[in-house]
């Protein structure tokens, strides 16, 4: 009985302390941010490996979930007469909630799996001991690059994700279903709004990206060092920011869409 | 070579992001709306504005001239007051002018038509349209077409 109210407390002190180390670690970051702007070659090269390598996989996704968007709500829409609205349905869709979530969760999978796993496999080798040895502060060199590489291409690839969903959606809303092309356009215009539907969607996509570089990146640096470690701290990051961006995307469409 | 090669395919990736958020801006919402540039508002009281949003449009013969820039309820003259912006450019509208609030289409969403007069003043900012029509509510439709068929 008494263990288990241990076990307990252990378990919340555990979870205190990985979130004062998060924390930490965001601040370090922060501090180390100069660096990112001195060797701008450095973050660059992160931009490459995170943001260009998940173009393909955002960007077949983006096209699927839109033609799918637009097979599912023709069917609902065709039977109150409503077809044309079908732009309207499959934008909104795609630039308030799917954009984001689903570019946030494959980011998750594809980018920040990657970037713990090589950062875990940099201090498992002390690598990162290494850089200190020679006084070179790993904030500065590794972490910093790879954070911001992340946060800067999420966006761009939630928005690619929403453009080529409307065009999947053009595809067989339009060339296979037979919705009048001028209609899904001029339907989708009427009701997506700039600032209040797109740009809402862009700061979910930056919260979202911000979220998962931090999570990935500190898995990494914070990975037990061992191949054990390495494999349980890469399903963290994917579990956790997963289910960190869920929860974050409940709470800001709450906040953003909630009022009225 | 391969850096080359990388700030390449960067540079394509961050051309790429903005061309699909521009693509989002231009295509797929109504940024181009927001360049209304100057405009000057007007107020008409309506008895019932029915689903009118802020943002509607406003119309004269079906040409887009403004858009509603708020609704409130005038707790003085038991009415909606609705603010209307209007386009700098159209400062031609007769002060007789009378605004009513239309549907587009059966079901479809609420705008603001303006129907000119013929009195020589022009509206300014700040004046109060005196003619209005209220929305029509199609369930009082329905009801009075119901008892109109009893009394037969």
């Amino acid at each position: 009985m008494i263990d288990a109210i241990a076990s307990v407390g252990r378990f919340s002190l555990d979870a205190l302390a990985v979130l004062g180390r998060a924390s930490m670690f965001l601040l370090r970051i922060f501090a180390a941010l100069d660096a990112v702007v001195r060797r701008f070659g450095l973050t660059v090269w992160q931009v490459y490996s995170v943001g260009v390598r998940s173009v393909l996989i955002v960007v077949v996704a983006g096209l699927f979930v839109g033609m799918v968007l637009a097979y599912q709500g023709y069917i609902t829409l065709v039977d109150f007469g409503a077809a044309e609205a079908l732009g309207g349905v499959v934008a909104l869709s795609l630039v308030r909630e799917l954009g984001p979530v689903v570019t946030a969760l494959l980011f998750a999978g594809r980018a920040g799996s990657a970037l713990t796993a090589e950062l875990g496999l940099m201090k498992t080798t002390e690598q990162l001991s290494a850089m200190e040895m020679m006084a070179v502060n790993p904030y500065r060199r590794v972490f910093a690059p790879r954070f911001v590489a992340g946060f800067l291409s999420m966006p761009l690839l939630a928005a690619m994700f929403s453009a080529v969903g409307v065009m999947g959606g053009y595809i067989v809303g339009v060339g296979l279903l037979g919705v009048d092309s001028g209609a899904y356009f001029s339907q989708m215009q009427a009701v997506t709004d700039w600032n209040e539907d797109v740009m809402s969607g862009v700061i979910k996509s930056i919260v979202f990206g911000f979220v998962v570089s931090w999570i990935a990146v500190f898995q990494g640096m914070d990975a037990t060092p061992t191949s054990e470690g390495i494999s349980r701290a890469t399903t963290q990051t994917v579990v956790v920011s997963s289910l960190a961006v869920l929860g974050l995307d409940f709470i800001l469409t709450g906040l953003m869409f909630g009022g009225n | 070579m391969k850096m080359r090669f990388v700030e390449l395919a960067v540079g394509v990736f961050v051309l790429l992001g903005v061309a699909a958020l521009f693509y989002l801006a231009v295509q797929v919402s109504n940024i181009t709306d927001y360049r209304d540039g100057d405009t000057y508002e007007v107020t008409a009281y309506f008895s019932n504005v029915g689903g009118l949003k802020v943002r509607a449009p406003v119309n004269i013969s079906g040409v887009r001239v403004g858009r509603v820039a708020d609704i409130r309820y005038d707790p003085e003259a038991f009415e909606a007051k609705v603010t209307l912006a209007i386009r700098s450019e159209h400062d031609y509208l007769p002060a007789d002018t009378q605004a009513s609030i239309h549907t587009a289409g059966l079901l479809g969403e609420q705008y603001v038509a303006l129907e000119p007069g013929g009195d020589y003043d022009t509206l300014q900012d700040g004046d109060r349209i005196l003619f209005t029509q209220s929305a029509v509510v199609l369930e009082n439709l329905i009801g009075r077409f119901m008892t109109n068929m009893g009394d037969d």
